[in-house]
């Protein structure tokens, strides 16, 4: 495998229940591939918070997951409001999640601290206004 | 001891049973979504109250072995057909959270 293999989709912003469509096709994807189950474990979920952040905070935004042959890269992008402090934005319990949010078992603050939990590397470019980009890598 | 077999010892009743030969190994208990897949380990039994269609995505991805819906509460059909469609597996109880990871203790879960 000379080449990353690549899939992408579009997180839709509009339907919080359906929100995890992405990282469960990830999650098969991988699997036809032959990536071990406690790896696929990791970008299943970190890919499924970030997805979920998507839908909460930027009406939904673009996933990309590129497959080399020692690692795989999850890159999240949307265009939402921006994460105005990222360090803090990283400490477990902080969220600015809305209650109805809440009230569906998630806003505690733990989606970005598992994101980092479950990946080997994570940068967080954030611009207030225009948007953020997040990159993860798992080593293979 | 498989899903099925737990279901039998502790008089759970099942609501989508599509794997139900999956071995079980230890417990989770939480109701905090990310706080579940940040900490449940594959394989858990996974206990909780919460029933939106969201609980079926974390236990595929958090990878637990089937979801024990405590105190009586109940899924809409949505999300037991999503959880067949998935292949994951949701009981329920009218037992709480304590006496359901209790009795699986017992078991030697």
């Amino acid at each position: 495998m000379n080449e990353a293999v690549r899939f992408h989709f579009v997180v839709d912003g509009e339907d919080f229940t359906s929100a995890g469509q992405a990282s469960v096709q990830v999650k098969k994807n991988l699997r036809k591939l032959g990536i071990s189950p406690e790896i696929i474990r990791k970008i299943s979920i970190a890919m499924y918070e970030g997805e979920i952040n998507m839908v909460i905070h930027a009406d939904g935004g673009e996933a990309d997951v590129l497959v080399y042959e020692d690692r795989i890269e999850i890159i999240l992008t949307d265009r939402g409001p921006g994460i105005a402090n990222i360090d803090l934005a990283m400490q477990e319990g902080f969220s600015t999640a809305p209650d109805n949010v809440r009230s569906l078992g998630f806003g505690a603050g733990m989606g970005l601290p598992n994101m980092k939990r479950y990946t080997d590397d994570m940068k967080i470019e954030s611009t207030l206004g225009e948007g953020t980009t997040i990159t993860m890598t798992v080593k293979l | 001891m498989t899903v099925s077999e737990m279901a039998q010892k502790l008089a759970l009743t099942p609501v989508a049973m599509p794997d139900g030969d999956r071995e079980v190994e230890g417990a989770y208990i939480g109701d905090l979504l990310s706080w579940v897949m940040g900490r449940a380990q594959s394989g858990n039994v996974w206990i909780t109250i919460m029933s939106n269609l969201n609980i079926v995505a974390v236990a595929s991805l958090a990878d637990v072995a089937c979801i024990v819906l405590a105190e009586g509460v109940t899924v809409d059909e949505t999300v037991a057909r999503t959880a067949a469609d998935k292949d994951v597996n949701i009981l329920s109880t009218s037992k709480t959270a304590y006496e359901v990871a209790a009795e699986l203790a017992k078991l030697d879960v």
